[in-house]
């Protein structure tokens, strides 16, 4: 990257971004190892080292590793049990997944160099359609037809009731929209930014020091975003599981 | 690097929006997610179950063991201060014991003693009655002689009853 910035101001914030095959220089077909494969392999090596290597002591006082790993479960699990109630723990599981992927994905996108798999639209949108369609799912088969008494909010004078019942139901399906994108779109814009300035430094020579500051404190933001944005998308996951199995309101 | 000539008019959208790679993700992050999913349930979430159960349960265990050690103390001291408590009594008792005894023989001594001292005093007194009485008969007897030997001197006849009365009645007076 550093080679395209002698040449003037000419920043690609964006080619980070840019999926690659890791072998050769063909079409990316759906199953082509690409940069995506390897840095989703590098996350599943991440949480294994974590939540199992780390954990292998089983001591009843436990290591610095083991600490994280439960820390990081009676995070999660707590989540769960106060959002989603008792009930939603049969659901952990999947959410501590979410979460740990989520986390460890967006801190391996910090590593310099690295390609951030989180970052990517398809990505996020697949995990919250999952959790959206589970939801739903969940909610019809647990409640019956009673689940679409969210949208009916028995509360409001009756005038107000349709209208207020057409507003959440649009409010449910644009969910999994911002769920999604409120991932990508956090993560993807820190990292531009970091690239942004890091052209900057590059071009600027002497005053380059301005522009490093910049990367230290915005990466600094990214690592609290890193975290932040995987505990929003993992509390939200809780929320909508609480009101597919609790919907009235 | 190769690719980004080819990535050129790529640069000015959005990575993130090319379509032609969403299949591609997608494939791979279902299969990232379901490794995951076994990992973290297969193996790691029942052993750190199983650990933080296993804490709670020793932690459990420990706050009862202090809680009966506690108790147990508190009954020790208790067993303490009644054990100095008999003991105080005790010794106050000997040692009230002790006093009444020594002040029984210190009463028998001193009778004895009173009784030794009136004893000697009575003889002393009576041998003082004894100096005195031959001291007196002394007195007399050569107040006697004297008188006579007074009266021969100045040519009478001392006549032995008179001088003795008289001299009796000199040392009465």
């Amino acid at each position: 990257m550093a080679d395209e910035a002698k040449g003037g101001i000419e920043i690609h914030p964006m080619d980070q971004f840019i999926v690659k095959p890791l072998f050769g220089d063909g079409a990316i077909n759906w199953y082509t190892p690409t940069n995506v494969t390897l840095w989703l392999f590098f996350a599943v090596v991440a949480v294994t080292l974590l939540m199992v290597v780390g954990t292998r002591g089983r001591a009843i006082v436990p290591s610095r590793s083991q600490s994280v790993g439960e820390m990081a479960y009676g995070f999660v699990y707590k989540m769960v049990e106060d959002v989603a109630g008792k009930e939603g723990l049969k659901y952990f599981p999947y959410i501590f997944t979410l979460f740990m992927y989520i986390l460890l994905a967006n801190f391996l996108g910090l590593i310099p160099m690295s390609f951030t798999t989180t970052s990517h639209i398809a990505v996020t949108a697949v995990l919250a359609g999952a959790v959206f369609i589970t939801v739903t799912v969940l909610g019809f088969v647990k409640n019956g037809a009673g689940f679409l008494s969210l949208f009916w909010v028995s509360s409001a004078p009756l005038v107000l009731r349709p209208i207020l019942a057409i507003i959440e139901l649009i409010s449910y399906f644009v969910r999994p929209v911002s769920h999604s994108i409120r991932l990508a779109g956090n993560v993807m814009a820190g990292h531009a930014v970091l690239k942004v300035f890091a052209g900057f430094a590059a071009s600027l020579g002497v005053f380059s020091f301005i522009p490093i500051f910049g990367i230290v404190a915005i990466y600094a933001l990214e690592v609290l975003v890193s975290a932040i944005q995987a505990y929003v998308f993992t509390i939200l996951t809780c929320v909508y599981l609480k009101d597919a199995l609790h919907p009235h309101h | 690097m190769a690719t980004e000539t080819t990535g050129g008019t790529e640069a000015a959208g959005m990575p993130q929006l090319e379509f032609s790679t969403f299949p591609n993700q997608i494939f791979w992050l279902v299969i990232a997610l379901i490794a995951i999913y076994f990992i973290l349930s297969r193996i790691a979430m029942p052993r750190i179950a199983a650990v933080l159960a296993e804490r709670q349960g020793t932690i459990t265990n420990d706050l009862a063991a202090a809680e009966e050690l506690k108790l147990k103390a508190v009954e020790a001291e208790k067993a303490y201060e009644k054990a100095l408590a008999d003991a105080r009594a005790e010794a106050s008792q000997i040692v009230a014991e002790a006093k009444a005894e020594i002040q029984a023989d210190l009463d028998v001594e001193l009778q004895k003693a009173d009784a030794e001292i009136a004893a000697k005093a009575a003889e002393s007194e009576k041998a003082i009655a004894a100096i005195r009485e031959s001291a007196a008969e002394s007195v007399k007897e050569v107040a006697k002689d004297t008188a006579k030997e007074l009266v021969a001197v100045l040519g009478g006849k001392a006549d032995a009853k008179t001088v003795t009365a008289a001299v009796n009645a000199r040392m009465k007076g």
